[in-house]
This record gives structure tokens, C-alpha cells and sequence, in this order.
């Protein structure tokens, strides 16, 4: 499948497939759409122990014993954890990897959908693979990892030493440290957090703890000289030259760059820094007081804040306008530049913005039923299941994937005729 | 006096750390824990006490240990944080291993005491301070400290490895199943109702909690999900050893795990301190006012499913039942008469305690106090004779405690004072008593 | 005599007042630097608490206390307005600032300031007597005890003309002036933290836990 140029864009409607011949399955699971949105996955139970996925109609032919996790990659391909013979592994469009696991579990992939990673165990060890190569490198433990940009390489939380029960004192030693493409840091730390990758892919930054009560942010194993009361994921410049991270300081949490202040402001709360596309300007949902929440860009906070929460913001293609989700006083705001958009929603999902920032579109939850929201102004129709929208590469489609009276169907609307309508 | 068998008893986290204590840290780690943030309550409460000695009623240890005034409230107070006050921080090793030891083992930060001393001075509050004094200084319980680290290092209480984590909720779903067709345990499914959370105890040695309530979930037919990755434990030691850096982190993974989900509430597990953590004290030091979407404790779960008659009870609990009320659902919630509901429903005779409702006794178990481990386990035991006797007063057969820390704690309780009766979880009554819609639901007690 | 009496009513009544102030506005600062303070405090259930902890027995420790809650009730009760209630302190109010208020009959004071006495032996002997007690007292507290009660004691005898006059009423006034200079440096300052400490705590169980705090 080539990228998102080659998709339908014709305007209109298209029911896809049915769905109420799920309903001869045992159990149906949790539903996946293609991002084209041509196509539309789930696992379904046929019988207890055997399992199948179901695609737009067509079963997978090999049946497991389990499979869940089920997606589609950005390049289209349906991936799912499956479970045979008690061996785990992954499933690509049906074909299993050759290799099989004790355990598999936290999928993960690169933007283009091309490289697939997954942690794996394997006699009581624990590792990584990548694309179906194996890190062979083995640990105690691995939390969490992160893929590079081009998702050749993965940047992984990992465990290098046993510890005895209630060891405390090893523990204060440190036995965590990253393993990049299977090779651990030197150095050890007490712990080890959010490791994320150089735009280049060359190298890793990660939160580190340092003493029991010191944190800091090291990148490829050398921390930063400054230590902090705590910290939170770090992200790199564009350039690949700065880390910035959000520390808490005696005076409140601060943004700093590696390890001296970007931001002036401190800030009751701070966390999920994003840089616009020009890598210059910065963003960040801070606390501006106790139980009151906004975004803040470029050290200046929107004047509205929130009570409940605000999610990551992002920025426009363009720079010039941010958008983020808010929880206030129980319901759910979809915020630009710091005004809401009218009306209130029982839950939403993350906007996207057309290539040219000119709109902004969600999928929003009202009363059970699933709507999209274009520039502030909500379609009329409302669906059963819906996926958030995309846009078309001009910015002047959009995409719909929904599920109404039992039809999984695809739409493609045309922005000037709805803004006529 | 303080108990000499408790003053002896060897803790290495404590020990190994005071042997290297140097006074002018001290100094410099309580000046600045006293100075900054917590100028207006701390110095109101200090100035406010009028040493009058009327919370010493309030305390379960006080009481059980023959109203012995060095465990009265107001006296741990004095023994700690007054002192280092007063002597503007310049007190010694052994100082702070006293500290250590009374404000982690003789308190379990229940709060009772703050509604019967007449000023409503908060007790736990300061006694939470003296901990974050002793944790920044490395002198917490090798227990405590242990789970904290595994807080820390996975994000759970019990060093539960993420694999464990999915393959305990795949075979308890396994094992639901064969109970009532159809059951599942649906893992990270985006815009559920509801994300489950549970604390790691149960994965790790009570799996059987989470096939229950995945029953449970089905006969009510909720949408809900359990998370795959790290987040899933709702639970938090770090908020109890003074390491509230680790402690706003675990809370903050388990609600952006709620949120990532795109969930409307988070309904938790039988506990009470993982309510105190996922409310109140990890929001609170992580700037929320309240939990950024509702968490609901099992409690108001169960009660809301009875009520709205989305469980129907088909027979109920004979023999006699009492009830533990979990401080930090009581006192932290107000949950105690929705819990008497349940229990109504579910038992044919139940006796309440007294005192009750928030007046309750703490198990003494939480607060990290049980989690202080063996070393300090008979200690606890004997800071809770008026529990037992409060337990043995209804004749009950049955303990219902809705809380993890309460349900040990009242195990080893019942043990030591040979009490004869066992504890539950209210998840294993339901299972027991409730209308499965397929004829079952009709074992014999 | 009149001097002293100028100097230690306006010394006195000075002290208490910005002493009172100070602390507020100190208290009032800190809290916004606590941050999590203020927005707790909710009127509703502050003044719920207020409520249940000022009428006598509302509340499960005071009837597990009844002596002591009663024995307190009087002391207070007597303790707060004899002062402001006995003829002496109306006339010399009124020769100064040339106005009043009623007063209460001079026996009347008298039984009142003998039940403050009685109040305060009672808490003596409570605090040597009860091991919990005597436990977090120490000379600062029988201190002021001996603090509070002096002005009536003082103030009795001078009533009564049982020793010289003169020299009872300079130790009263000293007394009284050291009873009112100590009230904000002190535990006496309870008499205005316990409006804002028991608030905080009503607001905290009502407001934000669901629950009862007495
Ligand atoms: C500067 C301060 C004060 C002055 C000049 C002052 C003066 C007086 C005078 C002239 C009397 C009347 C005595 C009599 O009847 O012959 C009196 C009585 C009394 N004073 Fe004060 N007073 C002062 C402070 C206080 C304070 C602070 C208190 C309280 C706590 C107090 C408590 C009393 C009481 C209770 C009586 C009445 C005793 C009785 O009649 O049984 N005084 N005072
Ligand atoms: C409106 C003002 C006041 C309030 C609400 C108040 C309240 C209280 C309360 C709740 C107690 C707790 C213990 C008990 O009940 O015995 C107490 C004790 C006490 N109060 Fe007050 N008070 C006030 C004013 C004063 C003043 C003005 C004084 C004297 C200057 C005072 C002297 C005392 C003493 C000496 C005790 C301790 C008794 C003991 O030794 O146990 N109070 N007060
Ligand atoms: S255990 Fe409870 S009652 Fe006892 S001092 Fe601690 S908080 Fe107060
Ligand atoms: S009841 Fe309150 S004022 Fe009295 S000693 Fe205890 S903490 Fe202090």
C-alpha cells in the first residue's frame, strides 16, 4: 500500500461490511480500522481457546488460542499478539513470526509503520525484538522502551543486576540503566525513566536517578551536572542539540535545557513539553495554581485554566496555533490558543490538524453517541463507533470512519461543501 | 514508657542508616522540611495544641497498650516534631531512630485523633512530616523502603514483572470463564466505561479478586478494561515512607493510563490506602485538587450495581458477619453506610461494631505500618488489642474488611488474639450471593 | 496608679490586638504559599464543625469526657465574660472614653470568677493526676495556668479588700496585662487558631471527604 496521497479521496459513502454477521462469534473483541480506512479488523472467539481475526469479512486462516492487542500500522499492515501452544508471538497480517516467546507484549512502531518492535521473555529473561531481530541480549527486568524516529533502533528501561529480597542497599546502589540495541549504559542508576530518542536517531536521552532524593537527565549514560528535586520525561530539539525537560525546583517546577532554565515562570505543576514543527517555540500543560490547569506556550500560560486536567497540547503545522484537551468541571473542552471551542463533550479524542493548519477536526463523545467536531462546529451526524478523522493531503477532505446501524462505513466529506452546508 | 521489646527490635533500614547519620545533615534536612511549604499548618498546629491530652482516647495503640500516655497522640507529637523544633533541628542519630520507629510503627496516620482533639489538630499531618524528614534522611523500615523501591522501579507494590501482570489477568480471565460463560477481561480497550485497578497483592498472591470481579462485571454488564502496562497498580507505599517524589509518580503513571484509555472513571479494588494515594495525597502533591477523572472505590462500585438493581442477590450469608471499617474509606470517604448496605444485602446477620462508622478503630495494619514487615509485626499486634476485642464483642464468624491493609491486619489480629473468624473481601461474598442469570450463584455456606 | 492603669490597658489591649493581627495576616500568607489550604476551606462544613464542637457534648470525645468538657465549659464561659461584664472594668472604660455597657451584679462576677478558679485547680490536679497529661505538661504549662488565673484571683481579692487594695489591684493589673500580652505568643493564641484550625478540619472531612469530623 503506498501512503496516504494514494488513498480514496473521492467524496461520498461507502459501506464497507457488515457487522452483524459477528454476532455467530462466541465473543467479539475490540475493533481496529485501517488508516485508510478501507478495512476493518477484530479478534472473534469461535469456540473457547480459538480465536481468529476478522477482516472486512475474511477470517485470518490459522486459528490461536489468543490474540488481542490487534492494530493497524500506519503502512496498513493488521499486526496482533497471538497466542499458540502456549508460546507467544506476532502476527502480521496473519503470518507469524517464526520466533516464539514465553511472553510478548508492548507492541510498538515507528511513524511510517515500517518497523515493528515488541518486548519479549524468554527463560525467565527478559528482552527485546525488533523487527524480528532478536536483541539477544538478556535481562532481569525491562519496563518500558522507546523506538528511534526511523524505528531501527529501541532504547529500553532495563534491569543488569539481581537483586535479593529486600535488598535495599543494592538498590541504592543502582542496577537500572538503558540498554540501547541491547547494550546497557555503563552507568547505573537507582532508576531509570522516559527514554526517547535524538531526532537522528544517534542518541538517548533519559530521566535518572541519581541518589535516593536527586534526579536528573542523562543523555547516552552521562547526567546533566544540575540535580533536581524530581523531573519528567525529557524531549529533544529538532537539531538534536538541546534536551528539555520539566524539574522541580525549591521555588516550583521550571523547564530547563540541558540543565539551565528556558522558561523564567515556575509552575505549581509542569509536564508533556512539546516544540512546535519550527523546533523553536514550546508548549507545556502546566499548574497555575493548586487544582487549576492550562497550557502554557512559550512561558505564558492561557489565561482560562481548567479544574480536572489538560492533555498534551500540539501545534499547528503552521506554528501558529495550539491546541489541547481539557477536563473541566466534569466534562471535556477541546481547547484552541487558549478558547474553547463551544459546547461541552462526555469525552474527546486528540485533534488533528489538516497539512496546512488551516482546520482542526475531533472525535468527540456525547450521550453514547461518537460525533466529529470541524473547526468548532459539530457534524450532524452521529455514530454508533467512530475512529478520529484524517485529513486528506490538500487539507480539504476529511475522513471518516464510523460505524452506524450495524455498517462499518467509510466517508469522505468534502470541507467546502460542509462548510456550505 | 515505650515498650522496651519495641525499642529493641532491628530493623536494618533503620539501624544501618542512623549508624551513618552525621548531625549537621540533620539539621540541615529538617530545616528544610519544617521551613519551606508547610509554614501555616505546621506552626498553627504547634502553636494551637494546648496539651491537654484529649486525643489520647482516639488511638488504638494508646488503648491496647493499657492507655500507656507515651503512645497517646499529642505524646508523638512531642517526642518528634516538637523536639526538633525546639532545638531548631540539631538532634542527634539516635534521635531520629526514635523518630523512625514512632512514626512509622506506633502511627499508622489514621486520622482519628484529628476529630477528638477539640482544635482538630492533624496528627497524621505531622507525623507525615517526621516521615519525609526520616526518608530523606535513608532511615525508613527495610520493608517499607523495599516496596517503595519496587514502586519505583516498576511502577507496583510487589516487583510484579509486566509480563506476570498480563499473563495472571489472561489465566484469571481462563478461570472466570469456566465459572460463567462469556466472562472476559478486556485489556486496553479504548473508551470504556470504566478502567479496574487493583493493587499488585492481588496479581502476586490473591489472583482469585480479579476473577471475581470480572464476574462481577459481566452480570452487570459494564464496559470496562483492565490496563496491559505499567499504571495498572493503584496502590502507594511511597506516599506512606515520605518519598513523595516516587509517590506523585506512580500516581501519575496510573492516571495518564486512565486517560490514555479514554476512560470515564476509574473503579478501584478492595483498598483503602490506594483511594488516599489515587485522591487525595498523590493528586494533591501532583497539583490536582481532585483525581482528574472520578475514581470510584469498590464500595460505591458494588453499591451503586445493587441499587440500580444491576446485580440482583440470589441468596444470602448465613452465619454472622461483622465489619471493619477501613479508615481511609470512612474517614477519608464516608463510605460506611453504602458498605452496611452491601453487607445487608449480602448477609442474613450482621453485626455492627463498636465504636463505628468514623469512629472506627484502625486495623492498625495501614498507614505502611504493616508494610514495616516482620520485624515489627508483633509490635502491631499488640498495638491492637481493642480491635480484637471490638471483634470478639459482636460473636461474628465473618470479618468484612473492604480494604487490602485492613484485611491482614485483621487476619493477623484475629490470629493473635485467637479469635476464630475468618476475613473477606466483599468481591468474595458477591460472587457467592449474587443472581449469575444462569442458575448458579448457589453454594451452600 | 492611673498612669499604670493607662499604660498597661493600652499595653495590654495593644499587644493582644496587633499581636492577633500579626499572626493572621502571617497565617494568611503562609496558607497561600501552602496552596492547598485555602481552596479546602469550605464555609459550610467549617462552620458545621464550629457548631458541633462548641455546644457542650455534641461530640463523641466530649462524652467520653464529660467532667472535663463541662469543668471547660464553665471556665470559658466565666473566663470570657467577667472580664468584660464586671462593674470595675465598665466604670474605668467609661471614665476614659466616656461611655458603657451593662454589667452584671457584683456577686454574680464574684461566683464567676470563683468558678474559674475552681476550673483551673481542676485542671491542675488533672494534669498532675492524669498519666496522659502529665505526660506532654510541662513548666510552661503550670505556668500558664498560674498566668490565667491570676487576674482572678487578683481581681477577687481586690473586690473583696481582703489584703491591701493598693498593692492587689498593681498585681492585677500586671497580671491582667501579662493575660492578655501572652494570648497570641502562647497556647492561649487557641482562643482565635481554634476558628480556623477546627474550620480547616470540618472543611477537609465535610468538603472534601464525605464525612464527619465529631
Ligand atoms: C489593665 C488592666 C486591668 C485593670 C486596670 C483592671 C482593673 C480592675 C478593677 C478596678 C476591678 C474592680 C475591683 C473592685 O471591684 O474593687 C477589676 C476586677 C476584675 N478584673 Fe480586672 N483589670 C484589668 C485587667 C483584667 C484582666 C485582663 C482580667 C481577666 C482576665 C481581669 C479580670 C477581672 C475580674 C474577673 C474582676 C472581678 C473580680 C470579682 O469581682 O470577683 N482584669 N479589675
Ligand atoms: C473563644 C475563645 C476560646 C475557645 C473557643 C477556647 C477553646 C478551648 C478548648 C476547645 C480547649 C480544649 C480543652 C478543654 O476543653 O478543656 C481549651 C482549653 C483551655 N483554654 Fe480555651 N478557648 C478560648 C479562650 C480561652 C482564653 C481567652 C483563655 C485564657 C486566656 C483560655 C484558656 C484555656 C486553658 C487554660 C485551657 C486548658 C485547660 C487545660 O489545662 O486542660 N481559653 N480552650
Ligand atoms: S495512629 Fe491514628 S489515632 Fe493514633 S496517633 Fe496516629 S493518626 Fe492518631
Ligand atoms: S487534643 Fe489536641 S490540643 Fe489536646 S493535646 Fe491532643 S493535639 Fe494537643
Amino acid at each position: 500500500m503506498s501512503g496516504i496521497d494514494g488513498w480514496n479521496w473521492d467524496a461520498g459513502e461507502r459501506r464497507v461490511v457488515e457487522l452483524g454477521v459477528l454476532s455467530s462469534f462466541e465473543q467479539v473483541h475490540e475493533f481496529a480500522v485501517s488508516p485508510d480506512g478501507e478495512k476493518l479488523a477484530v479478534p472473534v472467539v469461535e469456540e473457547p481457546g480459538q480465536v481468529r481475526v476478522w477482516q472486512n469479512g475474511e477470517l485470518w486462516s490459522e486459528a490461536v488460542e489468543r490474540a488481542w492487542s490487534l492494530r493497524f500500522l500506519p503502512d496498513g499492515r493488521l499486526v496482533a499478539l497471538v497466542r499458540v501452544d502456549d508460546s507467544w508471538t506476532v502476527a502480521v497480517d496473519g503470518q507469524r513470526w517464526e520466533d516464539e516467546f514465553e511472553f510478548a507484549w508492548n507492541l510498538k512502531f515507528s511513524a511510517n509503520g515500517r518497523s515493528l518492535a515488541v518486548q519479549v521473555k524468554r527463560g525467565m529473561k527478559y528482552g527485546l525484538v525488533i523487527d524480528g531481530r532478536d536483541w539477544g541480549a538478556e535481562f532481569i527486568s525491562m519496563r518500558d522502551f522507546a523506538l528511534s524516529p526511523d524505528g531501527k533502533r529501541a532504547a529500553a528501561l532495563v534491569q543488569v543486576e539481581q537483586l535479593a529480597e529486600a535488598d535495599i542497599f543494592k538498590f541504592a546502589e543502582g542496577v537500572w540503566s538503558v540498554a540501547v540495541d541491547g547494550q546497557p549504559w555503563e552507568r547505573r542508576f537507582i532508576n531509570v525513566y522516559s527514554p526517547v530518542f535524538s531526532p537522528d536517531g544517534q542518541h538517548v536521552a533519559a530521566e535518572v536517578r541519581l541518589d535516593m532524593f536527586e534526579y536528573s537527565i542523562a543523555e547516552d549514560g552521562r547526567p546533566w551536572d544540575a540535580v533536581f528535586g524530581t523531573s519528567w520525561a525529557p524531549c529533544y530539539r529538532s537539531n538534536g542539540k538541546g534536551i528539555i525537560a520539566p524539574v522541580r525546583t525549591p521555588e516550583g517546577w521550571a523547564l530547563v535545557e540541558n540543565g539551565k532554565p528556558v522558561w523564567q515562570g515556575r509552575y505549581s505543576q509542569m509536564w508533556h513539553q512539546r516544540l512546535a514543527p519550527d523546533g523553536q517555540r514550546l508548549a507545556a500543560v502546566v499548574s497555575t495554581a493548586y487544582g487549576r490547569w492550562t497550557v502554557a506556550v512559550d512561558d505564558r500560560p492561557w489565561p482560562r485554566t481548567f479544574s480536572d486536567v489538560v492533555l498534551a497540547p500540539r501545534f499547528s503545522p503552521d506554528g501558529g496555533r495550539v491546541v489541547a484537551l481539557a477536563r473541566d468541571q466534569g466534562s471535556w473542552l477541546v481547547v484552541v490558543n487558549g478558547q474553547p471551542w463551544p459546547g461541552r463533550f462526555d469525552m474527546a479524542w486528540e485533534p488533528e490538524f489538516s497539512p496546512d493548519g488551516r482546520h482542526l477536526a475531533a472525535k468527540v463523545e456525547r450521550d453514547g453517541k461518537f460525533q466529529v467536531v470541524i473547526d468548532g462546529h459539530p457534524l450532524p451526524r452521529s455514530f454508533d463507533m467512530l475512529w478520529s478523522p484524517r485529513f486528506s493531503p490538500q487539507g480539504d477532505k476529511l475522513l471518516v470512519r464510523a460505524v452506524e446501524e450495524g455498517v462499518y462505513k467509510r466517508l469522505v466529506l468534502g470541507l467546502e461543501q460542509l462548510a456550505r452546508a | 514508657m515505650a515498650d522496651i521489646e519495641d525499642a529493641r527490635v532491628e530493623d536494618a533500614g533503620i539501624d544501618q542508616a542512623v549508624d551513618k547519620l552525621e548531625p549537621a545533615r540533620i539539621e540541615a534536612v529538617i530545616r528544610r522540611v519544617l521551613g519551606a511549604g508547610c509554614g501555616a499548618r505546621l506552626k498553627v498546629y504547634l502553636q494551637t495544641c494546648v496539651h491537654c491530652g484529649l486525643c489520647a482516647d482516639a488511638c488504638h495503640t494508646y488503648l491496647s497498650r493499657d492507655r500507656d500516655p507515651d503512645f497517646a497522640p499529642v505524646a508523638k507529637v512531642k517526642e518528634t516534631i516538637w523536639e526538633m523544633v525546639k532545638r531548631q533541628g540539631r538532634v542527634s542519630p539516635e534521635f531520629i531512630k526514635k523518630c523512625a520507629r514512632i512514626a512509622y510503627t506506633e502511627c499508622g496516620a489514621c486520622r482519628r485523633c484529628s476529630m477528638y482533639c477539640p482544635f482538630g489538630i492533624d496528627i497524621a499531618y505531622l507525623i507525615m512530616l517526621v516521615r519525609r524528614i526520616c526518608a530523606l534522611l535513608g532511615v525508613v523500615p527495610v520493608y517499607l523502603q523495599d516496596t517503595v523501591n519496587s514502586h519505583a522501579a516498576t511502577s507496583n507494590q510487589m516487583w510484579v514483572q509486566p509480563d506476570d501482570w498480563i499473563d495472571t489477568l489472561i489465566w484469571q480471565e481462563e478461570d472466570a470463564a469456566d465459572e460463567l460463560e462469556g466472562v472476559r477481561i478486556p485489556l486496553d480497550r479504548e473508551g470504556a466505561d470504566i478502567m479496574y485497578s487493583v493493587i499488585a497483592p492481588e496479581p502476586k498472591i490473591l489472583a482469585q479478586l480479579i476473577a471475581n470481579m470480572a464476574v462481577i462485571m459481566k452480570v452487570a454488564g459494564v464496559d470496562w478494561t483492565m490496563p496491559s502496562l505499567d499504571g495498572w497498580d493503584n496502590s502507594n507505599m511511597a506516599m506512606y515512607s515520605g518519598d513523595f517524589e516516587v509517590m506523585g509518580r506512580v500516581e501519575r503513571l496510573h492516571w495518564e493510563r486512565a486517560l490514555q484509555l479514554k476512560v470515564k472513571r476509574v473503579v478501584m479494588g478492595e483498598c483503602g490506602h490506594a483511594y488516599r494515594g489515587a485522591v487525595y495525597d498523590g493528586p494533591k502533591w501532583l497539583g490536582w485538587s481532585k483525581p482528574p477523572i472520578p475514581m470510584v472505590h469498590a464500595v460505591e462500585f458494588y453499591y451503586e450495581l445493587l441499587r440500580e438493581g444491576r446485580i440482583k442477590i440470589a441468596r444470602k450469608i448465613k452465619e454472622p458477619v461483622t465489619v471493619q471499617d477501613p479508615c481511609n474509606i470512612v474517614r477519608g470517604r464516608g463510605l460506611h453506610h453504602k458498605l452496611r448496605y452491601i453487607i445487608n444485602e449480602l448477609c442474613e446477620d450482621f453485626r455492627d461494631v463498636s465504636p463505628r462508622f468514623e469512629h472506627n478503630y484502625c486495623c492498625a495494619a495501614g498507614g505502611g505500618v504493616i508494610n514495616c514487615g516482620p520485624p515489627w509485626k508483633l509490635s502491631r499486634l499488640k498495638s491492637n488489642r481493642v480491635k480484637a476485642e471490638q471483634l470478639a464483642a459482636t460473636d461474628a464468624h465473618l470479618v468484612v474488611t473492604p480494604c487490602h491493609n485492613c484485611h491482614s491486619g485483621i487476619e493477623d489480629i484475629i490470629g493473635y488474639y485467637g479469635l476464630g473468624m475468618h476475613v473477606t473481601f466483599i468481591n468474595e461474598l458477591l460472587v457467592k450471593c449474587m443472581d449469575r442469570g444462569d442458575g448458579s450463584g448457589e453454594v451452600e455456606r | 496608679m492611673e498612669l499604670l492603669v493607662t499604660v498597661c490597658a493600652w499595653l495590654g489591649l495593644g499587644v493582644l490586638l496587633l499581636g492577633v493581627t500579626g499572626r493572621l495576616l502571617w497565617a494568611w500568607r503562609a496558607a497561600r504559599i501552602e496552596g492547598s489550604v485555602l481552596p479546602v476551606m469550605s464555609a459550610r462544613y467549617g462552620l458545621r464543625s464550629l457548631v458541633h464542637w462548641l455546644l457542650p457534648l455534641s461530640t463523641r470525645n466530649q462524652r467520653l469526657h464529660p467532667v472535663v468538657t463541662l469543668v471547660s465549659y464553665l471556665f470559658h464561659l466565666c473566663l470570657l465574660l467577667a472580664p468584660l461584664l464586671v462593674a470595675g472594668h465598665v466604670e474605668l472604660w467609661r471614665q476614659r472614653w466616656g461611655f458603657g455597657w451593662p454589667t452584671l451584679p457584683d456577686p454574680v462576677i464574684d461566683v464567676m470568677t470563683l468558678v474559674v478558679m475552681v476550673a483551673v485547680l481542676f485542671f491542675l490536679l488533672r494534669r498532675l493526676a492524669a498519666p496522659e497529661v502529665r505526660n506532654v505538661t510541662g513548666w510552661k504549662e503550670y505556668l500558664l495556668l498560674m498566668v490565667v488565673v491570676a487576674p482572678f484571683v487578683t481581681g477577687i481579692i481586690a473586690h473583696l479588700h481582703l489584703l491591701d487594695y493598693r498593692l492587689v489591684m498593681v498585681l492585677h493589673i500586671v497580671s491582667g496585662t501579662l493575660w492578655l500580652v501572652l494570648i497570641p505568643f502562647s497556647w492561649l493564641s487557641h482562643m482565635f487558631w481554634f476558628f480556623f484550625t477546627r474550620s480547616y478540619m470540618g472543611s477537609e472531612f465535610g468538603a472534601v471527604r464525605n464525612a464527619r469530623d465529631w
